[in-house]
């Protein structure tokens, strides 16, 4: 494989809530354009890691660096860290007072104080881009949880993000809807997009992932490609946890 | 009709002046710093303790003596008073709104503040109006302890002018009719809003 540059390096690092050690000792490392899945059983820390790349919790100790950059809360703006490095939620969290348009612009209108029109011309572009072109004046309570997942994906995408963090996208939807959504993220993955994605949906993996990552107990257990990891485990951890769900 | 005009004015510009006030307290109730939820404690707790009669009273004994009038007294009085409570809906409001609201605009960016002003606030103002307007209508009827410090609103003219005629009776039944009206209307009024505004929920 070619040396492509390192967009997330992650060393040493360590959560706590209270008396629950959550994250220990975490290493990984996610290079330009690829596609890392996590897997792992609830409560194993993954989106706990996700949640700690865009300092939505902020860690206790180890480094993170994005893209070049070694990222500490009281030295980096973290709102300029943040419109880099994308996020989409399991309950999507879109804005309900907000059309579907108004909740892709609002952040590139109201913090990279784009030109409305322009940031409409381009929020358009995306909705049409992730299938939604004619819902921009729905509001988000009129959409299926499908929709409102890929508006979601959209608003992240407007800010031009070079890292995009997914936490169980597809948990809170309805079986029928989840292959909409995978279809939009395998889309983006397939255009180079850095991809973080932690997910119960095996099949994703195995098809759009580079690298999987088995995570139990707040550790890394296993990573590899998804062949060695679906056909052929190391770790008897890994076994049993596919075991259980494939 | 003059009555009805002042009891209008107390009532509107002591819910608006108790609606920034009571944003305020209720900032610093959410606050991370404790000596800011101390003093909205205390400032809560003392508001929320005491008659409303006593605090108009304190107002206009205080404050008479500096030459303000017995209107702004009474104002001042309902205003710091709906505060309190207001500070308590929209601390309520606030807080309902889900995490992620804020966390998905965090994510896009966006600073608290602007997070809180283009984001949640709108959101907690929409779940607000109904406490709100309860709280106006509460405030429309507390006006009338206005009259104890001799404000010519509706209540004070509804007695002087009863006892004046003897018809005590009669001109409490008007003035209760009064209130009843402005309440109806005002009522109407808020489900009209809430009503217009319904539309983006989730």
């Amino acid at each position: 494989m070619e040396q492509r540059k390192v967009m997330i390096k992650v060393n040493n690092l360590n959560k706590s809530f209270g008396d629950l050690h959550v994250l220990k000792d975490v290493d990984i490392e996610v290079h330009e354009q690829d596609v890392v899945v996590l897997i792992g059983a609830s409560g194993s820390g993954k989106s706990t890691l996700l949640r700690c790349l865009n300092y939505l919790e902020y860690k206790e100790s180890g480094s993170i660096t994005i893209d070049g950059k070694v990222i500490e809360p009281d030295q980096t703006d973290l709102n300029k860290v943040r419109q880099e490095v994308g996020m989409v939620f399991q309950h999507f969290n879109l804005f309900p007072h907000k059309t579907v348009l108004e909740n892709v612009i609002e952040a590139p209108v109201m913090v990279k104080k784009i030109p409305k029109d322009k940031a409409v011309e381009e929020g358009r572009a995306l909705l049409k881009k992730v299938g939604l072109a004619d819902k921009e004046d729905v509001y988000p309570s009129k959409l299926s949880g499908g929709q409102k997942q890929r508006v979601a994906i959209a608003r992240s995408l407007a800010m031009k993000p070079k890292i995009m963090l997914f936490d169980e996208p597809t948990s809170a939807l309805d079986p029928e809807l989840v292959g909409e959504v995978l279809s939009t993220m395998k889309d983006l993955a397939r255009e180079g997009m850095t991809m973080l994605v932690v997910t119960h949906e095996m099949g994703f993996a195995r098809e759009a992932a580079d690298t999987v990552v088995y995570m139990h107990d707040g550790k890394i257990v296993e990573k590899g490609t998804p062949s060695d990891i679906f056909s052929q485990p190391k770790n008897q951890r890994t076994k049993d946890f596919l075991g259980t769900i494939l | 009709m003059k009555g009805l005009l002042l009891t209008l004015q107390i009532t509107v510009v002591s819910v608006l002046i108790g609606t920034v006030v009571g944003l305020l307290f209720a900032f610093f109730k959410l606050s991370n710093s404790k000596i800011l939820n101390w003093i909205a404690n205390v400032y809560i707790a003392v508001i929320r303790g005491t008659p409303l009669i006593v605090q108009i009273f304190f107002f206009y004994f205080g404050l008479s003596e500096l030459g303000i009038s017995s209107y702004w007294c009474a104002t001042l009085g309902l205003a710091l008073h709906n505060s309190a409570y207001i500070a308590e809906i929209f601390r309520g409001s606030i807080q309902s709104i889900n995490k992620g609201q804020l966390e998905a605009g965090r994510s896009l960016g966006m600073s608290t503040p602007l997070a809180m002003r283009r984001i949640v606030l709108p959101q907690a103002f929409r779940r607000a109006l109904p406490p709100l307007g309860n709280q106006f209508i509460i405030g429309l009827k507390d006006s009338s302890l206005a009259a104890f410090i001799s404000s010519s609103e509706l209540f004070n003219v509804a007695t002087t002018q009863g006892s004046r005629t003897f018809e005590e009776m009669t001109y409490l039944l008007i003035v209760a009719i009064y209130y009843l009206v402005l309440v109806l209307l005002f009522t109407l009024l808020v489900n009209r809003l809430e009503g217009k505004i319904a539309g983006g929920d989730e």
